[in-house]
């Protein structure tokens, strides 16, 4: 029981998050802050930055290790 | 959201999972029983219908803005994924995905296994492992007909587009009979991982209280984005080549 928990647990994970947990929680905070300041200033800018510097950071980091 | 645009997003990415699937589903045929491994895909196939009949009413039921938030993430997130893969195999960093490979892998290991017949299906490790991979492959591409097609309000232009991939690719296997090694995976990965990335973004961005300068119109701005920053990833990943004096 608790294996077939952990397992769809694990697919999950696999299935949102993938190999880089870093783009799934850099996503979210730039989501957030999207959020945050969109009745502020005008915010579209924002994610594109945001998913852009990720993307990069993830590559730039599994190409040095390949 | 243009019908074209989501016809070609849900069409490319279920072509691209079609052909990992059918590599696995030609080698349990080829090495052990084609009547259970059919079975088996259309098990699989059922199984992704349903999903997409049960999920598509009840995601469309969802407020559009806390819709868009969510599913805009996600899709981001999953494009994201994509095109760092993508990147990283035609920057040379990663293997690129073999079919020829992955087909005698899994011929290998079909004619190694043993005989196992259940129920209906005379040959249950074809039936499971073909099950598997279709289910597998097509989930993601599941999610993305139903997030992709709910977005749009239209649902049955996105499962069209699955539907006709599936139907291509099916076509293709059948009439080669071989892995389809020369389908440019990568290519067609990094397409479909610009095009989930710039609708991720909009529809997040709008789902967070954005106004998008010019609306929809942004999205000619932001497919492109995305396309030449991933392109300068590749180029600038590629192992630079010593010129010799």
């Amino acid at each position: 029981m608790i294996a077939g928990i952990k397992a769809v647990g694990m697919f999950l994970y696999h299935f949102f998050v993938g190999d880089d947990w870093t783009i799934a929680a850099g996503v979210v905070i730039a989501l957030a802050v999207t959020a945050a300041a969109a009745h502020v200033i005008p915010a579209w800018w924002i994610l594109p930055a945001g998913a852009l510097i990720v993307l990069a950071a993830s590559v730039v980091r599994s190409g040095r290790g390949a | 959201m243009n019908a074209t645009a989501l016809f070609v997003t849900v069409f490319l990415a279920c072509a691209v999972e079609a052909v990992e699937a059918t590599t696995v589903v030609l080698a349990m045929g080829t090495a052990r029983h084609w009547r259970s491994t059919l079975t088996g895909v259309a098990a699989g196939l059922l199984l992704l219908a349903v999903i997409v009949a049960a999920l598509g009413p009840a995601i469309s039921a969802v407020p559009l803005d806390v819709l868009r938030l969510v599913v805009g993430g996600l899709l981001l997130i999953f494009g994201l994924q994509w095109l760092r893969k993508a990147v990283l195999r035609a920057a040379g960093r990663k293997a690129l995905h073999d079919e020829d490979a992955v087909f005698h892998q899994q011929l290998a290991a079909a004619e190694a296994a043993g005989e196992d017949r259940r129920g209906l299906v005379q040959d249950w490790y074809s039936f499971i492992v073909s099950f598997k991979s279709v289910v597998l492959e097509g989930l993601e591409v599941a999610f993305i007909v139903v997030t992709f097609g709910a977005n749009a309000h239209d649902v049955p232009v996105a499962a069209a587009a699955a539907l006709a991939a599936l139907i291509v690719v099916a076509a293709a296997g059948v009439v080669i009979r071989a892995p389809m090694a020369r389908v440019p995976e990568n290519t067609i990965k990094f397409a479909v991982g610009v095009l989930l990335c710039a609708f991720g973004t909009f529809w997040g961005a709008e789902g967070a209280g954005v106004e998008w300068p010019g609306a929809d119109a942004a999205l000619l701005a932001l497919v492109p984005l995305y396309a030449v920053a991933a392109g300068a990833l590749v180029l600038a990943l590629r192992p630079r080549t010593k010129v010799s004096k």
